[in-house]
């Protein structure tokens, strides 16, 4: 497969695991615990337990796994709004697939979808318009996810169904910010992440000059990160050599897709259909302020929310889960209370063990703790 | 049987309530379509029940086995419901070592479904079955009002027989044992999803959807004392892994680098971000086969047609116990799990 079979050399790998090795003689190591690198991205995450990383790399490194995946980070209430929605005789709710399964109060949308809720699976909000230009006696209502990667795509759509009046179309919008997010993280006092591997596919809209105030203010390397093995391997030398070399700054490993500036084109689409939420709430994080979006009182006929006329369902997390603590970085999965008993892949809790993305999940999948190659368990 | 009637005894040109109640116009549907596919038979004899003598199964063991058959599109690049239904049936009968000899055959047909649809799936059961050696020699039909079925829901039961001196299970695997499949994986799941035509994607990829007798047939008589074979369907490759290891208390290791996927496969995976070791194939096996038979193994299942690309993947170890374990081209290793409901594409 050309473009991606460049990117998993194993020979090269191997080089690039020497250098991380010779860098990491060179910097001085936290006393009782091994350097902790998170990696932003549930893609990333994704392809450090596919191509089993961690085993990898020297025992002194240690991949904490952060909360860039949407689905794991979508709120129980907010999938209640969804099921809401969806229940709706007239609607067809449509949705990206790995989003059907996580859990609200009131189960799943595919629990509502077996319960008769015309719920669909699409794999692009194109495809849900394309479904009310077929179904002009229906609302077709799609479920806009997802961080600044798929933020230019629903907001293209809805300029698209706007231009051409399509008028049975709306989208539910859950766009998540990631830089406000990344400031909670960092300005929490138990924060022990010594470096950033950062989203490549957000990146690649928002640009990179928007991270610079992790190594300004504090003082953690940051390199944007392409999805391959090799480039996750790359990055994390890049990070490793900037602590090695006493500095910290924001690098662009994935230069071949990543500008500096990001796509100016998405950002326009993004800043004429949304604006700031004042908070956002995350699973396991609480609520975040300006880390989310919502339609712009202008395209107020194509937002769902306003549309029927819903009223946000605010549901606790289960006592029981300690998402947060995950997805902080300060536990590790299989650390958590629930792991493996209440919260199983056929019984989730929380959202991290729905997604492929999700650490749980890939905890769960990739490793019985001694396959996944933790050292702590 | 006479059928000297023709087609005209079918009135329309699509399936209605009418012929699913049990009156003169489904005895048409029955004659017209069916009948005139698999063949009238001494063994039927249009009975309440088919009848087979007991000599058929030559004092060895009778296998049985059923499944049902539901597919959007019916009809899909490397076959239709039909063939499916029959191969489907057949491969569960093949990898337990039986030699199939007979096949039911239920439809649930939705109202409107054109009989041209219908007669081209019956015919295509047939051909699979006299494929697989076998003959389609009792049925059902039920016509359900629209909406309440898919166009066409197909069930097939087959029975078998496995000679006296044949014992595959699971259960026999041991450790050193060779795992080798017949064919590239994924291809079916891979093809249909394409068929679908949401994704937008055109591919020239074909479900590898075969009956699987004379492969097997043919890996037995090279490899003897081959421990156990079975098909992968739902759930792909991964599924069989994990109940060969289940069943037998070792560990089914297999290396990244030697599963063998055709790019179109590898594509569609990488694009919906899909696991091709956990999509859906129809004319693949694994077989645990001991290692000093392995290369015989390999070679008489190259020599025919669906093993050309037959291979090991890996190897049975004794530990972890009841897991399946990949080690990755990049040389980390990974947990190979059942798989939770169905594999959803990933969001990015």
């Amino acid at each position: 497969m050309k473009y991606a079979d460049e990117f998993r050399d194993p020979v090269l790998a191997r080089k690039v695991l020497n250098r991380i090795e010779r860098t990491l003689g060179r910097i001085p190591m936290p006393e009782g615990r091994p350097l902790h690198i998170m990696e932003v991205c549930g893609g990333h995450t994704h392809s450090i337990f596919r191509y089993g990383l961690q085993k990898l790399v020297p025992d002194s490194i240690e991949f904490v796994h952060g909360p860039g995946c949407p689905v794991c980070v979508l709120p129980m209430g907010r999938v209640d709004d969804c099921v809401t929605l969806a229940e709706q005789p007239q609607v067809i709710f449509t949705t990206f697939g790995d989003a059907m399964r996580v859990p609200g109060s009131k189960g799943s949308l595919i629990e509502a979808k077996a319960r008769g809720a015309d719920v669909r699976m699409v794999y692009s909000p194109l495809d849900a318009l394309e479904l009310a230009r077929r179904h002009p006696e229906r609302e077709v209502v799609f479920f806009a996810l997802g961080f600044e990667t798929t933020m230019p795509s629903t907001a293209l759509t809805l300029l698209q169904a706007a231009e051409e009046g399509v008028e049975n179309f709306s989208m539910i919008c859950q766009h998540i910010t990631i830089i406000p997010t990344l400031k909670a993280l960092l300005s929490d006092p138990q924060c022990l992440i010594d470096g950033f591997i950062g989203p490549g596919h957000v990146s690649m809209v928002i640009g990179n000059r928007g991270y610079g105030f992790i190594p300004d203010d504090y003082g953690k390397p940051f390199v944007v990160a392409g999805f391959e093995p090799l480039d996750l391997l790359q990055s994390l030398w890049m990070v490793l050599e900037q602590m090695a070399e006493g500095r910290a700054s924001v690098e662009n490993q994935y230069a071949r897709v990543v500008p500096e500036d990001g796509n100016t084109a998405a950002l326009r689409a993004m800043a004429e259909v949304y604006e700031d939420r004042e908070s956002c709430d995350w699973r396991g994080l609480g609520a975040i302020d300006r880390s989310g979006v919502r339609i712009r009182a202008a395209y107020a006929d194509f937002d769902a929310e306003r549309k029927f006329g819903l009223v946000p369902a605010d549901v606790a997390d289960p006592a029981i889960c300690q998402c947060g603590e995950v997805v902080r970085g300060q536990l590790k999965p299989h650390m958590c209370r629930a792991f493996g008993k209440e919260c199983t892949p056929a019984t989730p809790l929380g959202a991290l063990m729905v997604s492929s993305e999700g650490a749980c999940a890939a905890y769960h999948q990739y490793g019985a703790t001694d396959l996944v190659g933790t050292r702590d368990g | 049987m006479d059928d000297g009637g023709g087609a005209r005894r079918l009135r329309g040109d699509a399936v209605t309530l009418a012929h699913g109640a049990g009156g003169r116009a489904m005895r048409d549907l029955i004659d017209e379509i069916f009948l005139k596919a698999f063949g009238e038979t001494r063994v039927s004899g249009l009975e309440d029940q088919a009848r087979l003598a007991l000599d058929a199964f030559g004092g060895g063991t009778l296998a049985f086995t059923t499944d049902s058959f539901v597919i959007d599109p019916i009809f899909f690049p490397g076959g239709d419901i039909g063939k499916l239904a029959v191969c489907g049936t057949v491969n569960d009968l093949v990898v337990g070592g039986a030699k199939p000899v007979a096949l039911t055959c239920s439809v649930i047909i939705e109202e409107g479904l054109a009989f041209a649809d219908l007669h081209r799936i019956a015919e295509s059961m047939a051909t699979a079955a006299a494929e697989a050696g076998c003959r389609i020699v009792t049925g059902d039909t039920k016509v359900v009002p629209r909406g309440a079925a898919d166009r066409i829901f197909v069930n097939t039961a087959g029975i078998g027989a496995i000679p006296a001196d044949r014992s595959l299970a699971a259960r026999h695997i041991r450790p050193g044992d060779a795992l080798i499949v017949n064919t590239t994986l994924g291809e079916h799941g891979a093809a249909v999803m394409a068929a679908r035509g949401d994704l937008g994607l055109t591919s020239a990829l074909q479900s590898d959807c075969r009956p699987l007798g004379e492969l097997v047939e043919a890996l037995l008589e090279a490899a003897p004392d081959t421990r156990a074979i079975r098909d992968a369907t739902r759930g792909g490759v991964a599924t069989v892994l994990n109940e060969f290891a289940a069943a037998s208390g070792t560990c089914c290791r297999i290396a990244e680098d030697k599963l063998p996927l055709r790019e179109e496969v590898r594509g569609i995976s990488e694009i919906l971000g899909l696991d091709p070791l956990y999509i859906a194939c129809e004319g693949l096996f694994v077989a645990a086969v001991p290692q000093a038979q392995t290369e015989a193994a390999l070679a008489a299942l190259r020599k025919r047609s669906g093993g050309e690309a037959a291979c090991q993947i890996g190897e049975v170890v004794a530990t972890p116990q009841g897991r399946a374990v990949m080690t990755s081209f990049f040389g980390g290793d990974r947990l190979v799990d059942m798989l939770e409901g169905e594999q959803l594409p990933r969001i990015c």
